[in-house]
């Protein structure tokens, strides 16, 4: 037991310099980026004092709130299909009784994790090519539903699993149909972990880039794409504001979402 | 209040009367089997299974883990469906309808209470899937908690509870309903001792105020043998034996019974003749000679088995007589009220002995003396198998 606690932790050699390395050069950049984001000047690398300018001037950009839009919708529609679609795979491959190429089912969700994303991303856009579907909002948001489903899936598989059949066969006794059994027990308990499915859905979606600039088609501009532009032109100020919000939203999602997976942790008790 | 009235005892003060008895049969199973799996692989949970429950009785179903019983609960209820045979309720066959379909509900080994709902929401559960109107069911909901004496804490969530008052939300709700027949899984076995032989007592004061069929299923044979008005001894998937409490111990038919209900000896008999009022003579191996009451009809000749609990032989000094069987004393093992000795025959069979301390009998032995077992009348039971 001892062994483990981060006191003993602590005395390896060496473990503070390889930890304090790791640390800088994950948190590093995001603390420059952020820094920067308040510079009064036009500089990225001299400080030339504490001002709002380059988010006032993110925000009043057009192209930015196009994209930042389109980002929302994408993000919102995306999670939503994703999440509905993972909660019923969710019940099959659960609950519902083993069937033939149940496996395979189960490999196909996971499948967006393990293949490269370049190769999604080719293989959708010769797809939507084919079939003649325009690139658009409509290509984007297909292919972000695809493979949301994955991350949504696997909170909420993992605490479907935790779930014992007891509850389901309790309401059941007490003259619950299927559906009411679903939407009264199952659903109530699933809650914590189709929120946090939800959550990890939308970071997902909203800052997927690979995928999205190959599906995109000419019109359509996400916030990933619209940042990619402004630094092909050159770096200014306006991306680390932009960028420093993105960090915000995400952290707070990514809080939110931890949050609510611990209070369905303790609630579920004993 | 609650420490006036002590257990569940308060229905009788809700006017939650006994209805009158009646002979009619409340569950009936029919030749049921129950198998698991396919082809060679399969497990025969229940192997043509037959039993008559009555209305208004505690009946136990009692046997070792993958005896079969909680299949066959779980049958009743609705959770399983079965292989062969058919399954009545009060008269009507059930088998075909889904478990809420069925006027029978369950208390569950680990209670099931629904994690996110209050304890009146838990009670009220099966009473709003049946659109009671909502005074009704509020009326219902704190009748049921008065019952079980949880009407303090009718807000709380089930992790804010202890095991026991979790325990009787669980029965609350599943009463609420008032079911025609209430299955018991286990209900007992995650509580501690005390509060296990307390909910002994107060589920027996229960099942007879409401007068609701009880089927419990356990493998405590304590808690089957202090409940039940009848215990259906189960293994391997079959009804070993059916009766009361003092039938299944005093007088088991098999060697099963005779061995998993309380302790007992179990020796290897020739039958060699008649003895008056139905007994059989018969002999062991080494010639000692017994009188006993027989399960079945044995002929002389038949190889068969006696069952002596150890509490109805008593330890004397050696002895001459005709009826004492000459031993050495091997281990004693001192219980409080009884002492425990294991002593050898002459050809090296350990036989268990259990006398009560208040008459000092074994305790005056050491290990190594030689002494002798004498046989209550009628202790010696003849099993055929």
């Amino acid at each position: 037991m001892a062994r483990n606690s981060p006191r003993t932790l602590r005395r390896y050699p060496g473990f503070r310099w390889v930890a304090g390395g790791c640390l800088l050069l994950l948190y590093g950049p995001m603390i420059v980026i952020t820094i920067y984001s308040f510079n009064s000047i036009r500089s990225i690398t001299t400080w030339g004092g504490f001002s709002f300018d380059w988010y006032l001037k993110a925000f009043n950009n057009p192209n930015i709130q196009s994209a930042t839009a389109n980002s929302l919708i994408i993000a919102i529609a995306a999670a939503t299909t994703a999440t509905a679609l993972a909660v019923a795979a969710s019940l099959a491959m659960i609950r519902g009784p083993r069937f033939k190429g149940s496996e395979f089912g189960f490999a196909l969700i996971n499948l967006p994790l393990m293949v490269p994303e370049i190769v999604t991303a080719v293989a959708s856009l010769i797809f939507f090519l084919a079939v003649g579907i325009n690139l658009g909002l409509t290509t984007i948001l297909l292919a972000h539903i695809v493979f949301c489903i994955p991350f949504a899936y696997m909170p909420i598989a993992a605490r479907l699993e935790g779930i014992e059949g007891f509850y389901e066969d309790a309401a059941r006794d007490l003259y619950a149909s299927r559906w009411e059994t679903f939407r009264y027990v199952l659903l109530p308990m699933m809650l914590p972990g189709i929120l946090s499915g939800y959550v990890l859905a939308f970071i997902i979606s909203l800052d997927d880039f690979i995928i999205t600039n190959l599906v995109a088609g000419p019109g359509a501009t996400t916030l990933p794409l619209a940042i990619y532009g402004m630094v092909r032109v050159g770096f200014t100020p306006e991306i680390n504001a932009i960028s420093t919000m993105m960090l915000g939203v995400s952290m707070i999602f990514v809080t939110v979402s931890y949050l609510i997976g611990r209070s369905g942790a303790k609630s579920k008790g004993s | 209040m609650a420490g006036a009235v002590p257990g569940l005892s308060n229905s009788v003060a809700l006017g939650i009367m006994k209805p009158p008895s009646t002979d009619q049969v409340a569950v009936s199973i029919k030749s049921v089997v129950k198998t698991f799996g396919e082809g060679p692989g399969a497990v025969t949970a229940l192997d043509d299974v037959s039993l008559d429950i009555a209305d208004n009785e505690f009946f136990t179903l009692l046997g070792p883990s993958g005896c079969g019983k909680t299949t066959l609960l779980r049958i009743i209820a609705g959770f399983e469906d079965l292989t062969n045979g058919a399954v009545f309720l009060y008269g009507d066959e059930i088998e075909q309808l889904p478990p809420n379909k069925r006027p029978v509900n369950t208390v569950f080994q680990h209670y099931a209470l629904f994690p996110h709902m209050g304890v009146s929401e838990n009670v009220a559960f099966g009473l709003r899937r049946l659109k009671h109107d909502e005074a009704a069911i509020r009326s219902r909901v704190s009748e049921m908690l008065e019952l079980v004496q949880l009407d303090q804490l009718a807000d709380r969530l089930p992790a804010q509870l202890s095991g026991g008052q979790q325990q009787r939300v669980a029965l609350a709700r599943a009463l609420a309903p008032n079911p025609k027949v209430l299955l018991l899984d286990e209900p007992l076995s995650a509580l501690d001792l005390k509060l296990r032989q307390a909910m002994r007592v107060e589920l027996k004061q229960l099942q007879e105020d409401t007068g609701i069929t009880f089927i419990f299923v356990t493998h405590d044979q304590e808690e089957a043998l202090t409940m039940s008005d009848r215990i259906a001894v189960m293994s391997a998937g079959q009804v070993q034996q059916i009766g009361s409490a003092d039938d299944i111990y005093e007088r088991p038919v098999n060697r099963f019974v005779a061995d998993f209900i309380g302790d007992t000896n179990l020796l290897e008999v020739k039958v060699t003749g008649t003895a008056a009022k139905g007994a059989v003579t018969c002999e062991t191996g080494q010639g000692i000679k017994l009188t006993c009451l027989p399960a079945g009809a044995p002929k002389k000749g038949d190889r068969a088995h006696v069952s002596i609990r150890p509490e109805k032989i008593t330890l004397t000094q050696p002895s001459r007589a005709k009826d004492a069987i000459p031993c050495t004393v091997g281990r004693l093992i001192y219980l409080g009220t009884d002492t425990q000795c294991l002593v050898n025959l002459d050809d090296g069979t350990e036989i268990m002995v259990r006398n009560q301390n208040a008459h000092g009998s074994a305790l005056q032995f050491g290990t190594g003396d030689k002494a002798a077992l004498k046989l209550d009348d009628g202790a010696a039971r003849l099993l055929m198998d």
